[in-house]
């Protein structure tokens, strides 16, 4: 596949360099000249207009997110689950401490690293002092025709907020689908491919190949490939105050013992694993208006999701021997889930936004296992409504009420009050 | 997956192939898609990223862009970090190696005038700065000059078959451009010296060329838009420091220079800025014949 690849780069670059070398006619070298002199007369004319330069101006471009956060739950985010969707402890979900908190705060580091390669690293900062790698990539610039090689750790380029970090989210939390189907955000250790079509309208595809350590995955000792994505992206303008993208993507993982506890029909907490296949699709369309194109003053923008999981393999209920009750047995799960969110700017600096989160519990059959595990048929839901002020590009104070119903027989009022800075470079955001 | 590429570069070939007739132009702003129409002609195809009604600060890289980005030969933008909030994402995703910053298929316009209001002090307290100076170049028809030059020999460099005709081109307009600019010099001579309002720090060309003199800005800062606090100390300025006029771009809102045209008793003007910005505005000649009228107006 590299090979292939940097056969089509270098007949590029050859095809190019001819185009170049073409000997031009005298009389145009004549001009040219005449063109030289007028521009060294310019030169002359005025000072130096290039900004100076210094070893300082090697210097990747650093930036730093601050974020803090209020939290406050009318229930105790210690058993917060969704019904029905058990994921690993390791994943990250629900709504997070009560009260003053530090949020994720981000370092990022990035640099074109030669004129062929560009890189990156994104440290991000919990509030309980621990820190972890986000994002350390390289990728390709120098390829032509619409290619881009990807390596290292990232979001993958699935659906539409997954490989987005979460200060330039419009809610403080993820929707729910991707808490529960993703464990919030699907980063991988991967190589990716992507190709730009030739076309007028924007149309991306791309794949990836990787470890697959996180959520739906599992972490595995093993040559080869854990993790497989592949995704189609379409988009363009339609006159030229709305512009939309629409896309659908696949991930594939093969878990290996990936662990989650639930509370068995006989009333114990089980640890139980699973080892088998799992097929996401994720279809993802967001639509922007903004009067004339210019998002200064109003502009609106609509997002949607819809993702839905289909699981086989085997489940192992009691897995780590706790109850002396282990026993393995075939599993298989069609799950789904959505959300939709509107934000409105409707004057300066201020938005507003709701969003509506549903997941449908599908079929889900346990095997022999359908004796000690439950089966809800419940379908968790939430619904949230945000208000945020953003005094510059780099900065933003928002406001977020939730009333999650992610828990059966449990209704969490939630309210967030949080902070989200950048200082340092400034960073150009994706679409 | 092999087949599947090996078919996917096929396609991306034939596609190329079919490029190389004529010069596929991708100009940020509309002033750089007018002057690559004036020195190009019809060898030249043009997209236009942003319109005169966008605040160019604050554009995004949609997906059109990218769309775009990847099938151009030539990047041509002002450059001095007007783009910084989307360009550079554009191109890094454009899978383009011959539009990248470092290539001759990337042109900033900046880099070929003199730049005014370059800060001494860098400190994002003191609003939307931009290290490289101020990068509304297009104000001043002898900026356009002066990129014309460099712009058409960056052309004859990557498009080397069509050299001459875009040089035969470059005398022609440089040639009408001059007779423009004495003739806008000597229109505009009753603008010299007179006190103006901006709504945002977007003139400081225009005013060196025409020796207009800019006593406040709308904005309390760069980027931010203008409060009732700012306003009333501007008009506060006014009662002791009189201006002629209120001026803003096209894409500004037109509310705050109302609102102090009206008690300040003075007029608002709204130039073009670039072209399209104004009915008159079709091309570099009517935006600088419009703009040049609506000052005079206000003056008279």
């Amino acid at each position: 596949m590299f090979r292939h690849l940097l056969c089509m780069a270098a007949a590029a670059a050859v095809a190019g360099s001819s185009l170049a070398a073409e000997p031009a006619a005298t009389d145009t070298d004549q001009r040219l000249q005449n063109v030289e002199q007028r521009l060294e007369r310019l030169e002359n004319a005025a000072p130096s207009a290039v900004p100076p330069a210094s070893a300082g101006s090697f210097n990747p471009a650093v930036s730093l997110i601050l974020s803090g956060i209020y939290t406050d739950l009318s229930h105790d985010p210690a058993d917060y689950r969704i019904t029905g969707f058990p994921v690993p402890s390791a994943a990250e979900i629900g709504p997070g401490r009560r009260g003053f908190s530090l949020a994720e705060s981000e370092l990022g580091v990035y640099a074109n690293i030669d004129p062929y390669f560009y890189g990156g690293l994104n440290y991000s900062l919990h509030p309980d002092d621990t820190a972890s790698v986000e994002e350390a990539f390289i990728q390709t610039i120098a390829l032509s025709n619409g290619f881009a090689v990807k390596a290292g750790r990232f979001f993958s380029g699935i659906g539409y907020l997954n490989s987005q970090h979460s200060h330039v989210w419009d809610f403080a939390d993820a929707p729910l689908v991707y808490q529960a189907f993703l464990g919030t955000q699907f980063g991988d250790d991967a190589v990716q491919i992507k190709w730009l079509a030739p076309t007028d309208t924007f149309l991306e595809i791309g794949a990836e190949l990787g470890r697959g350590r996180a959520y739906p995955g599992s972490d595995r000792d093993g040559n080869g490939v854990g993790a497989g994505t592949l995704f189609a992206h379409l988009g363009g303008d339609a006159g030229v105050s709305n512009s939309w993208r629409a896309g659908l993507s696949l991930l594939n993982t093969s878990p290996q013992d990936r662990e989650f506890s639930v509370t068995d029909l006989a009333g114990n907490d089980a640890t139980n694993s699973f080892s088998g296949h799992s097929h996401t699709w994720v279809a993802d369309a967001v639509w922007k208006y903004a009067p004339n194109g210019n998002p200064v003053y109003t502009n609106f923008k609509l997002q949607a999701e819809y993702m839905r999981r289909h699981e086989d393999g085997d489940v192992t209920y009691d897995s780590d021997g706790a109850l002396g009750l282990t026993n393995t047995a075939p599993f298989d799960a069609k799950q789904s889930g959505w959300y939709v969110q509107g934000v409105y700017q409707f004057m300066p600096y201020w938005r507003i936004g709701l969003r509506s989160d549903r997941l449908d519990h599908g079929t889900v059959d346990y095997g022999a296992n359908d004796a000690n595990l439950p089966l809800y048929g419940y379908n968790p839901s939430r619904n949230s409504v945000m208000a945020d002020y953003t005094p510059s590009e780099f900065s933003r104070i928002r406001l977020q009420l939730s009333q999650d119903k992610a828990r059966r027989g449990v209704t969490d009022r939630e309210l967030f009050l949080q902070y989200q800075m950048s200082l340092g470079a400034h960073g150009a955001h994706a679409y | 997956m092999k087949k599947f590429l090996i078919a996917l570069s096929t396609i991306a070939a034939l596609a190329f192939s079919a490029h190389v007739a004529a010069l596929d132009v991708f100009a940020c702003e509309p002033e750089w898609a007018a002057l690559m129409l004036e020195l190009g002609g019809d060898r030249v195809s043009i997209y236009t990223a942003t319109n005169a009604f966008q605040d160019p600060h604050q554009i995004q890289a949609k997906p059109s862009l990218l769309a775009k980005a990847r099938r151009a030969d030539l990047v041509v933008c002002t450059g001095s970090e007007l783009e910084i909030g989307w360009l550079p994402v554009v191109l890094r995703q454009s899978g383009n190696d011959a539009v990248q910053p470092d290539k001759p298929g990337y042109f900033e316009a900046a880099n070929y005038v003199q730049k005014l209001e370059v800060p001494t002090v860098l400190d994002r307290a003191a609003g939307d700065i931009h290290p490289g100076g101020n990068p509304h170049i297009q104000t001043d028809p002898h900026n356009i000059a002066r990129v014309a030059t460099a712009l058409a020999q960056r052309l004859t460099e990557i498009d080397p078959a069509n050299a001459a005709y875009y040089q035969a081109r470059y005398r022609d307009f440089a040639a009408r451009w001059e007779a423009a600019m004495q003739r806008w010099d000597k229109e505009a001579a009753p603008l010299r010296g007179a006190a103006i309002v901006v709504h945002h720090k977007a003139f400081a060309y225009l005013e060196n060329w025409l020796g207009l003199k800019e006593v406040a800005q709308l904005e309390p800062k760069p980027g931010v838009e203008p409060t009732s606090a700012h306003l009333a100390e501007v008009l506060d300025q006014l009662q002791r420091q009189p201006a002629k006029m209120v001026v803003r771009a096209a894409y500004n809102d037109d509310r705050a220079s109302a609102w102090l045209a009206e008690r300040a008793k003075i007029p608002a003007v709204v130039v073009p800025f670039t072209v399209g910005g104004s009915d008159k505005a079709k091309d570099l000649f009517g935006l600088f014949d419009d703009t040049v009228q609506r000052l005079l107006e206000a003056v008279r």
